[in-house]
Parts: structure tokens; sequence; C-alpha cells
């Protein structure tokens, strides 16, 4: 019986079992997406010009595509105007564009839906819990990205006149300063462009210096196997021979193995501290101290600042570089990628060498940045330039936003809180998953777990794919590589306890699955966008660039 | 603070799980004498949302902006209008909020992203394939010439003189380190390009030439002859690009047989943000794919048979191959390739090449209206939408006296080559779909004044 003469009355939904198939393949909120080359052709454009293109005369190849067909592989073939009196001849000599390109275009509403739709298929911070290890996956504030987009920020070339962007060096002074003070270091280079880009930064600036003081004969470095994989990568680019140091059974640099290998041929140590297991190394200044004695050099992996921020200053463990990653600590967005930020922080032994443009002390005790052009004056060591203009600045306003609004003791509440949930997330899981260092003491921004324990052929992966059917983003797995089948799970202080306490309740019940042998996991996820993606088939036959279906037919 | 949503009670409970007294407990394994008692002094403390916006806002002002008067600053940076959606759809949070695709069931917005990127970007440079991105254009030329060296076994990279001073400084920098022979020089005020010079120049040693296109000075020349002298020589041409709308209207470096083309992504979508972040695009030749530095998306399948995309080749990248990677490069410039990738599909081809016709219609209306300016010279015959003058006396000094007046006249190569004479008069001036034929009187009257 109806409620109302349109007939509408209240309904309750009836279970009708699994659902089957959709005509579309959509399944409400879940919408598949084509490729731009599949939904879009070379003769849309979801853009307006206020001119037309006023060249038309001799040397122009033809501008606007006049047949183009569906077809974006054949494109616009170029339709060049005879030459009408008036009209500027192009300055392109012989170069004019003939061929088509390929390029297929959208209107805007079709722009806009389409890369909503591919949005959905992303799992981010803004979603939900992120707990990727060694990543640092905090909130972002939208405060960051206001100022960023700041005219004044946002709308300047780098090369203009320097007295017309003051305040853009002011920004990138300022940040330089909150750097140079949170770590008790001398000198920051805020060109690199990411963390192994500042790695490298880092590691040009040790070589520098040994070749400065007649010791360029130091060719190997000491990296814990433990480390992330770039510190190995970013010491081999940089010329040098790369020796492994042994963790102890408690998942610290083995102190002893390491002093015992230190000579005349060891030019530096890289370090992450807090490390890769998530523990503070205890012995970092016996370290330094001893690295130094032996002529040596310390470099620390600072994408694990967030543990220590505000409680701890690496230079008062006797670090001579180090990157800051400011898209881990300082709150800059992650991108689905990129761009990251990676300034260093130096010791005053290795300052003189940073790449320009740099930024350091003066004597007079404020910040100055220097030029090629100055150089020579101010900053004759440096080791040259890392990249085109001054690095990533819109990074720098969105960190420094962050920092201000953090401010001193913000940053340190920053640094407990996020150590605070680790070890929360350690405690409520270590009778579930075994923690392979859970006695070695409180662990720092990170709770490592591994995968004993878990069902004969059921692995880390596994235990990651069925968090994503729990709504959770999974933690970093299988690193380091020194815990078989890792699971290295940090939460950051953006976490609230109830998140946390959901997601325990979760990797819980996914651990006692994969304990128990739930065959279901294996083909987890059931309800992600797409199920486990074949990677071999990826690299195997790799297919980097869409080509059109008859074409790729024909080239086999 | 707002962005810390513990309570103190939530924060004792936790403590009392742990099975510790205080916070202080946690942080035992840090010596004592390097424990911190407090907030780090002299720094501040903890501001609102509305006092840092004052605090940003205050030094956001203190710069001249781009939009602000006549403009004409490029050399590796252009103003270029991006779309209000571009903007939008970067701050979507599901992708400015996520990290790398390495769960490509929960990443595939991310991932089919790039591979229409790496496809958009490998048709646009002329090459097969295309990474997903690198830090920028100035260090997409390094990898480039480090990409040759494992290629050809070769250690002697010929770069010319029209190729950007900064990235010049890159390549240097890092050869000091590598061991890679670079031989480099300045560029002349003169028409033409070093393309013969460079000819000349390769031999059995020679790894790769790299060469601008469009150049530092806006020039553009042939490539193809000089394609045909590396190859006879087994070297690779590497192409460098930093203005993409160009290849809207010229041809593409990979059509000239360029082996290696890279670019500065930076007009499409990025913006000019003092500098960075920018994107740089990679692209090559098929066959040499598997030395290609970077992340590269690619096709699959996933269980179910439905088309997917993944991360792939990575035995390529540090976190597999350790300290026999072929670069430590660990991260893209994913969220302004995402910018890229929206700016090019709103444009598609047609609109592309409509801008490009814009800004190439109104560089030559400026060039030949500045060249009418007693005291001015037109040093480039050919060029894109940048081109290069010959002012009466030295540039530098006049860019500073017309930013007094609120127009950025170009960039001075005396900025760019500080100390060499030679160039000292020489100002490149970049014009594009943003610069009207008021801001180009605005800068010619100026320029007669001030060369007067």
């Amino acid at each position: 019986m109806s409620i109302n003469a349109s007939g509408w009355r209240p309904e309750a939904p009836i279970s009708v079992g699994k659902t089957s198939s959709t005509t579309t393949g959509n399944k409400a909120l879940m919408l598949e997406e084509a490729l731009i080359f599949e939904i879009g052709d070379t003769t849309t454009t979801g853009v307006d010009f206020d001119q037309a293109p006023p060249l038309q005369g001799r040397g122009w190849g033809g501008a606007v595509p006049q047949n183009a067909t569906a077809d974006s592989r054949r494109g616009p073939t170029p339709n060049p105007s005879p030459e009408g009196e008036g009209l500027k001849d192009s300055r392109l000599g012989t170069l004019a564009r003939t061929a088509p390109i390929g390029l297929p275009g959208l209107s805007e509403p079709e722009t806009v839906r389409h890369y909503t739709r591919l949005s959905r298929q992303n799992y981010g911070i803004d979603l939900g819990f992120f707990p990727l290890g060694s990543c640092t996956m905090k909130h972002n504030p939208r405060l960051n990205e206001k100022m960023a987009r700041l005219p004044g920020f946002a709308d300047i070339h780098p090369l203009q006149p320097v007295d017309t962007v003051q305040g853009a060096l002011g920004v990138i002074n300022e940040l330089a300063n909150w750097l140079i003070t949170l770590t008790g270091m001398y000198g920051v280079a805020m060109t690199p462009k990411a963390g192994a880009h500042g790695e490298l930064c880092g590691m040009l600036c040790i070589k520098a210096a040994l070749e400065a003081r007649g010791e360029g004969h130091r060719k190997v470095v000491l990296v814990p196997e433990s480390a992330h994989g770039t510190n190995p990568a970013t010491a081999a680019f940089a010329g040098y021979t790369v020796e492994d140091i042994p963790a102890t059974a408690e998942g610290r640099v083995d102190t002893a193995a390491l002093l015992a290998r230190l000579g005349p041929d060891v030019a530096a140590v890289m370090i992450t501290n807090p490390n890769t297991c998530g523990l503070f190394e205890r012995d970092m200044k016996v370290i330094s101290d001893a690295v130094h004695a032996a002529g040596g050099f310390v470099y620390c992996d600072g994408a694990n600042f967030n543990a220590i921020v505000g409680r701890v200053r690496p230079g008062d463990l006797g670090i001579d570089a180090m990157h800051i990653n400011l898209h881990k600590t300082f709150s800059t967005p992650h991108g689905g990628g990129g761009p990251g930020s990676g300034p260093v922080v130096l010791s005053e032994a290795l300052a003189p060498f940073g790449p320009l443009p740099f930024t350091a002390r003066m004597a007079d005790g404020h910040l100055q940045l220097i030029e090629e052009e100055t150089a020579g004056d101010e900053h004759p060591h440096s080791f040259g330039r890392m990249c085109a203009f001054h690095g990533q600045m819109g990074m720098f306003t969105r960190a420094l936003t962050y920092i201000l609004s953090h401010g001193a003791d913000g940053l340190r509440q920053v640094a407990e809180d996020a150590v605070l949930n680790a070890n929360y997330i350690l405690r409520s899981l270590d009778t579930t998953l075994e923690a392979p260092f859970g006695t070695s003491g409180p662990c720092m921004h990170e709770a490592l777990f591994s995968d004993n324990g878990l069902a004969e052929g059921f692995s880390t992966i596994d235990v990651a794919k069925g968090l994503i059917d729990e709504g959770f983003h999974p933690m970093t797995m299988y690193f380091p590589l020194v815990v078989h089948g890792a699971m290295l799970i940090e939460p950051t202080e953006t976490e609230s306890k109830a998140a946390l306490d959901q997601f325990i309740v979760a990797l819980r019940s996914v651990a006692e699955r994969a304990k128990a042998g739930d065959v279901s996991l294996k083909s987890a996820p059931h309800f992600a966008p797409r199920s486990r993606l074949d990677e071999t088939l990826a690299a195997r036959k790799p297919v980097l660039v869409w080509k059109d279906p008859d074409l790729a037919q024909a080239a086999e | 603070m707002r962005y810390l949503p513990l309570t103190q009670p939530d924060r004792d409970a936790m403590l009392g799980v742990i099975g510790v007294a205080t916070i202080d407990d946690l942080f035992v394994d840090v010596p004592e004498a390097a424990r911190l008692d407090g907030p780090i002094h002299g720094l501040p403390m903890h501001a609102s949302e509305m006092a840092v916006e004052r605090h940003m806002s205050a030094l956001a002002r203190k710069n001249l902006t781009a939009g602000q008067g006549p403009f004409f600053l490029g050399c590796g940076a252009y103003k270029h209008h991006v779309p209000a959606s571009v903007d939008h759809l970067i701050q979507r949070g599901e992708f400015l909020t996520a990290y790398t695709p390495y769960q490509p069931e929960i990443a595939q917005g991310t991932l089919q992203m790039l591979f229409e990127f790496q496809t958009q970007v490998a048709r646009l440079l002329g090459t097969d394939v295309a990474n997903a991105s690198m830090y920028d254009g100035s260090t997409a030329c390094w990898e480039a010439i480090g990409m040759a060296r494992r290629i050809t076994k070769r250690g002697k990279a010929i770069l010319s003189s029209g190729l950007h001073p900064h990235y010049v400084s890159v390549a240097k920098t890092m050869a000091k380190f590598t061991g890679d022979a670079l031989e480099t020089s300045a560029p002349t005020l003169s028409a033409d390009t070093d393309l013969d010079a460079l000819i000349a120049a390769i031999d059995k040693d020679t790894s790769c030439v790299v060469v601008q296109y469009p150049d530092i000075l806006g020039r553009i020349a042939d490539l193809k002859p000089l394609a045909d002298a590396c190859h006879a020589q087994k070297a690779l041409l590497i192409a460098v690009v930093t203005e993409p709308v160009a290849l809207g209207a010229i041809k593409s470096p990979g059509e000239m047989d360029a082996d290696i083309v890279v670019g500065e992504g930076q007009s499409l979508g990025v913006g000019l943000q003092f500098g960075g972040p920018y994107v740089g695009l990679f692209g090559c030749k098929e066959k040499y794919v598997r030395q290609m530095p970077g992340r590269l998306c690619g096709e699959t399948l996933d269980a179910d048979g439905r088309r997917g995309f993944v991360l792939t080749l990575s035995t390529r990248e540090q976190h597999i191959r350790r300290e026999k990677a072929t670069s430590n490069i660990c991260t893209n410039s994913g969220l302004c390739a995402l910018a890229f990738s929206v700016h090019m599909t709103l444009l598609g081809e047609a609109g592309l090449r409509q801008l490009a016709a814009i800004n190439h219609a109104g560089a030559v209306a400026a060039a030949e209206r500045l060249a009418q300016v007693p005291g001015v010279e037109l040093v480039t015959p050919t060029f894109f939408n940048e081109f290069t003058l010959k002012l009466s006396q030295e540039a530098r000094p006049v860019v500073r006296t017309l930013a007094d007046r609120g127009i950025l006249a170009g960039v001075s190569l005396g900025r760019l080559y500080p100390g060499v004479g030679a160039l000292a008069n020489g100002l490149v001036v970049a014009v594009t779909e943003t610069t009207s034929a008021e801001d180009v009187e605005a800068l010619a009257s100026a320029l007669q004044e001030i060369l007067a």
C-alpha cells in the first residue's frame, strides 16, 4: 500500500545474494575509466583562446588541425594557407612541425570527470590510515597549499632581479634558520630536490672535503645492512666502494664491527638514525667520535627525523651531514610520488663545500644566499650546482608554513606523539605478530614485525593485501632487509587513538587469518578497484606507452 | 595544536598500555647529553592559522610577481596560463596525499595517470618511450649523460654552448664525481648555433652530444645532421627541450633521430614557483629502455584479467639493486607530472598547436617591434617564443632599471654568464600567450628611453 499518491513507499533492501556484474562494468561509486587515448581525439580542446593564430604566411607549417580523425595516431594533417597580404612570416625556418603528434584532448567537463574518477581509485592520507614505515605519511595541512599558492610565491620567476624577490629569499632564509637550529648544525644546502638527491649532496660535500685536504684516496663508505637502498646507490654513484656493516641481534649497528673497520681508506659512514628498525642508535656519538678520529665523516640519513625533531639535535651526536625530507617530517604532500625536497644540514667542517646556491650563517650571525657570481669571494670551495635555480621553493613555503604552525613546542610534541603512537602499536600487537626487536627497548616512530609464525605459504604480502580489504593502506613490506618478511608500521602523530585502535583490531584479525592459513587471504584484495596485478608480465613484456590497438597488432 | 588529535587522557591511557610512566621513558635510548629538556630556545612557539597566514602573506608581498606587469622572462621557466581545473584536480586529496604507488591495487589512479603521462611525453618528444618523470630538466639532462655513458661505455660528453648554463653546471658537478670528461663552451651572441663545431668534435671516445632545442638564446636548428654525425661514430644524441610548448609548432627532436630527449615540463600545468618544484621529462628510443633512470609505469593484467598498471622494470632501481642501480633516484615529480598531464589533456593536439601558434606569433611581433628601438638589435633570426636582443649597453643594469618601473624585461646574459664580457649586452626575451601587445609596447618605449 502506498503512503502517498506517487506510489512511493519506504523500502528495505532485499538481499539477493552475490550481485552479478553490471552492463557498464561500473559498480555504483566504483567507476571504471578508460584511457584518454580511448575517449579523446586530436581535434577536441578544453581550452579557449582569445586570439586566432595570426601567422599564416610563408614558412608556417599549419597551425590548427583541420581534418583530424578520431584516431589520434593519424591526427591532423597540416593545411597551410596561401600567403596572405599583411600576414607575418614565421620565424621557424625549416623546422615547422608537419607531422601529427597524436595528443588526444578532452573538453573541460570530460577532463574533470576523467581525473576525478581516476583519483577515486587511489588511497590517500585524506582517506585513511597510511602507516607506510619510513615514509612518514602524516596529515598534509591545506594551509600549506594555500600559502604556496599566494601569487607572491607561485608567480615569480627564478631569474628575476634579486631585489624583486626578497620575500622569496626571506622564506628560504627563514626555513634555513629553522632547519639549522632544529638540528644544531652549521649550514644548510637547500637545493636538493628529494631525499636521495640530498644524500648525494651530502656525499659530494664529504668527497670535496676529503679531496681538499688531500685525502681523495679514501674510497670506502660503510653502510649498515639495514640502510635504505638509496644509501649504497648514492655512495656508489659518488665513486665509493660500499661495505656492509652488520646489525646486532637487537637491531642496531654493530658498533664493534664498525669501529674495527675504520681506517685510512674509509671516507665516511652512512647511518640512519633513528634506524630503519625503528630504534635509536644509542652509540651514535661514540661512532661519530671514532669516525672523526679516524679521519672520516658521518652522514646521517634523516628520513626518520620525525621521531626526534625538537627532542634531539643531530649536531649533538657528531653528525656531519644529514638530509631532511620536507615531505616527511615537515608535511609537504607526497603527491603520488613526489615532488620531494631534501635540504641537507652540514657541520662546520662540511659547510664550505655545500652546493650553490647556498644559505650560510655569516660571521655576524645573519644568513645569506650565495650564487655563482659571489661564490668566489664568499663560498670558494663549493662543489658546484646540483640543479637549476633555487631548489623546491614550493616545498619551502609549505614546510615553513607547517613549522610556523607548530612552533618549537609543537614540533617537540610531534616527535613525542609519533613515538607514542608507534610504541602503542608495537605493544598492542607484539603478542599477535613477532616483533624481532621488541625487547631492544622502546621503538621510535615506527614498529617492526616479521612474518615468523604465519602459516606455511603465507607471507607479509598476504597480510598487506588483507589490510587493503579492511580499508587501510598497508605498512612497508619486506624492508628493512635484515628482518624476514618485514612489516614496518609508522603511524605518525596525526592519527587519533581511535584510528589506531581500529587498525590494531584489523591487523590482529588479518594476522590471525594468516597464521591459521586462511586461503582467501592469498587472493586478497577482494574489494579494491583491482585484484593482485601481474608484475612479472609487466616486466617481461613492457608496455610503457599506449599504442592504437590496430597498430599494436600490426607490429607483432 | 590543530594537527595533533591525541588528548592528554589518550596519551596517559596509551602510556599505560605500553607500560611506562612518562613520554621521557620512550626516549631512554638517547644519550643523556643529547636530550633536550624543553622546546629549543630562540624559536617561536606554535601559532594560529590566521597568524601564520599573516606572516607568510607579508613575505609574499615583498615579491614583484609576474602577473603584476609586463613580464618577459624565460630561460628554462615560462609563464603560461594554466586552466583553473588543473589546480583543482591536483588538489584532490587522493592524488595530493597518496604515496608512490607501491600497492597498485589501491593506486590505479596515479598509475593510469602516469601511463597516460608517459605516452603524452613520448609523443610530444618524438621518442618511443618516456619515464614517469624526473626531478626537473637540469637533473634529467645529467641523468641522460650518465645513461649515454652506460650504453656506449665511453666517458666523453660534448655539451653544446647553447645548453642552459645551469644545466651545464649540474653536469659539471656530477662529472667531477663520475670521471666523465665534458667539453663545454659559452655561446656567442650571434645567429649561428654551434652545430658545425659539435659535428666536428665528435670522435670515437664521444658518448654523447647534448644540444638544447630551442637553445638558451632561443635559436632553433635542424638536429638531423648532428644525429647522423653522432650515429656515424656510435655516439648518442641527447636533445634538451626547456619549452615543451615549442613542440606544438616545431619538429620534435625524436623526428630528427635524437636518441634521448629530456626536457623541463614546467610550462604545462606547473607555473613559475620561483624555480621549483618542476617536472623533468625523459624519453628515449625503445632499445635503451633498460638503461633508463627513474620510475616506469607499465600495463599489465590483474588476477581477474582486467587491465591495470604497475611500476615496472624496478630491477634497475636502488631499492632492489642498491649499489648496482642505474641511478640513486627514489622519487619522481608525481604531482607536477599530473599537472602537466591534465593541462595537456585539456589542450589536446589542437589546443597545443594553437597555443604554440599564438606564442610564436606574439614573439615574432615583439621581436620586430623591439628591434625597431634604437640601440636594439635582434640576434636570433629563427626562434619559437624566445629570442635574444643585443643592446647598445650592458643588459643587466637595464633589466634592473626596468624592474624599478615594474617591467620584468627578460633574462640578461650577464645574470646567466657572469664575467663573460662578450655576452654582457645580451638580453633574452620570452613572449607567451600571457603577453599582451601593450606589454610589448611598454617594454619597447621604456627601452627606448633608457638606451637613448
